[in-house]
């Protein structure tokens, strides 16, 4: 299959909620592949960001441009929440959910549904209710929910927040092999040490302005700002 | 005390003798009852979940009003039914008054909005929890009213024995759009109240242990059909 090269451009871009400017005015251009960190302090714009990018987040100035057209974006593209939302159904039907939506046949659902589980690891779990997972399924659920689309870009959101070493070395190899498969990653994380493990390229948010944008080997080497010199550092910024 | 006494073994000799009086005005009570009960749902269900997703200008304005239309009176309603069915009223010509199906009618628009308002607040939740994926998914309204009802499904039948409950016991409306027509639409709430008129209150106290029994055996009929308590919490 070709795949098409889906990057963004983001032109001056404000998010303003409550008359306070949350993000921005941001000049970014994503490129269509590779594996991008969003790194920053709680409160940074790091979620706005993703949702803006996501087409969920109204936009009070400039604009999103995305390389193909605007009604293909959407169902190119598949996001992670921080905490998973579970359709309070099996596990089965979760991940079958993405695709009955677009129409797809049933016994191509049911075969990509039993290969996801297994991706996923839930291959044991596929009647259980998915509300009653445990932290770490429900996040590979989700995952697995959202790559069964086979989306170009995926959002996550703090996608290993609360979990432990296990679970968050099983999600990184679905993403690293995710990658390797042509999906665009960008992904926010507290997790410095993740972000060194996975990042080709990092963007570093601060108070909604974006200090820092570039190659990832660069930035962990030689942070260009004194506010990502301090973050890398572990000081506490604000 | 003695009146419960005798009622309690009336009731158990009509059951026991299957009195054929007894049967037809039971069945037509059910049929009555969940015919309007089908018909509220199909309208309520999805017009509840409708206005738990959708925002609009009237909103909260047509909430409220819809929480007011919950205590609508049943005696009103039958009236005003009543003069619309009848022969010089606007469906005059339909010959509908003092028929089952006019008391469905009735019945209809007082549990409607009963059954629409708790599955707004039900739907309600459930749309906070769902909201943020559903977005995400991209998808359409009505994808997103069909998920909500599918998996609030279990809340939505306690709605709609909310509203069974109402039309069964309800006494007002069809008292006047039926007329309480013996073999043609005599329903047990109308039998007990013709009953406890001419003093018979043992026949009365009988005939409504029969209907608190009857609303027992429908909703634990439907939590059985539909398992809500084997399949856990959700």
């Amino acid at each position: 299959m070709v795949r098409l090269a889906i990057s963004v451009c983001l032109d001056s871009v404000v998010v303003k909620r409550r008359g306070k400017t949350v993000l921005g005015p941001v000049d970014l251009c994503l490129q269509a592949d590779g594996f991008t960190i969003v790194l920053g302090p709680n409160g940074a714009g790091k979620t706005t960001l993703l949702k803006v990018l996501h087409g969920v987040e109204r936009v009070s100035r400039g604009s999103v441009q995305w390389s193909i057209p605007n009604a293909q974006v959407r169902e190119a593209q598949a996001y992670v929440f921080q905490s998973p939302i579970m359709l309070r159904r099996s596990v089965r039907q979760n991940l079958a959910y993405p695709l009955q939506l677009i129409g797809i046949d049933k016994a191509e659902i049911a075969s990509r549904v039993v290969d996801w589980a297994q991706k996923t690891g839930l291959q044991d779990a596929l009647d259980f209710p998915a509300p009653r997972l445990s932290g770490g399924e429900k996040q590979k659920l989700a995952l697995g929910r959202a790559l069964i689309r086979m989306p170009k870009v995926l959002f996550l959101d703090e996608p290993c927040a609360n979990l432990d070493g296990r679970s968050t070395r099983e999600i990184e190899e679905l993403l690293y092999d995710a990658t390797k498969a042509g999906t665009r990653i960008i992904m926010t994380t507290h997790d410095l040490g993740q972000a060194r493990r996975l990042a080709d390229s990092v963007l570093f948010l601060m108070n909604g302005a974006l200090h820092e944008h570039g190659a990832a080997s660069n930035f962990f080497a030689a942070p260009s700002t004194s506010e990502a010199q301090a973050f890398l550092n572990g000081d506490i910024i604000e | 005390m003695n009146e419960i006494w005798a009622g309690v073994q009336e009731a158990f000799r009509l059951i026991f003798i299957l009195d054929a009086d007894l049967i037809e005005i039971t069945l037509r009570s059910l049929e009555v009852s969940l015919t309007a009960l089908v018909i509220a749902s199909a309208l309520a269900l999805p017009f509840g979940t409708w206005l738990a997703i959708r925002r609009f200008r009237y909103r909260r304005f047509t909430i409220a009003v819809l929480n007011a239309l919950m205590g609508l009176p049943p005696v009103v309603v039958g009236l005003v039914v009543y003069l619309l069915l009848s022969r010089s009223g606007p469906f005059g010509v339909m010959g509908l008054l003092f028929t089952p199906t006019a008391m469905i009618i009735a019945q209809v628009i007082i549990i409607t909005p009963l059954i629409a308002s708790i599955t707004h607040q039900a739907m309600r939740e459930l749309w906070s929890e769902y909201h943020d994926l559903l977005i995400s998914l991209n998808t359409t309204k009505r994808q997103r009213v069909v998920a909500l009802i599918w998996d609030g499904r279990r809340t939505l039948m306690t709605a709609a024995l909310a509203g069974f409950g109402r039309a069964i016991g309800e006494v007002g409306a069809i008292m006047i759009v039926g007329g309480n027509i013996d073999h043609a639409t005599r329903v047990l709430t109308t039998a007990i109240a013709l009953e406890t008129g001419k003093g018979d209150f043992a026949l009365a106290l009988g005939l409504g242990f029969v209907l608190i029994t009857l609303t027992l055996v429908v909703n634990l009929a439907i939590h059985a059909l539909s398992r809500t308590e084997q399949e856990g919490t959700w």
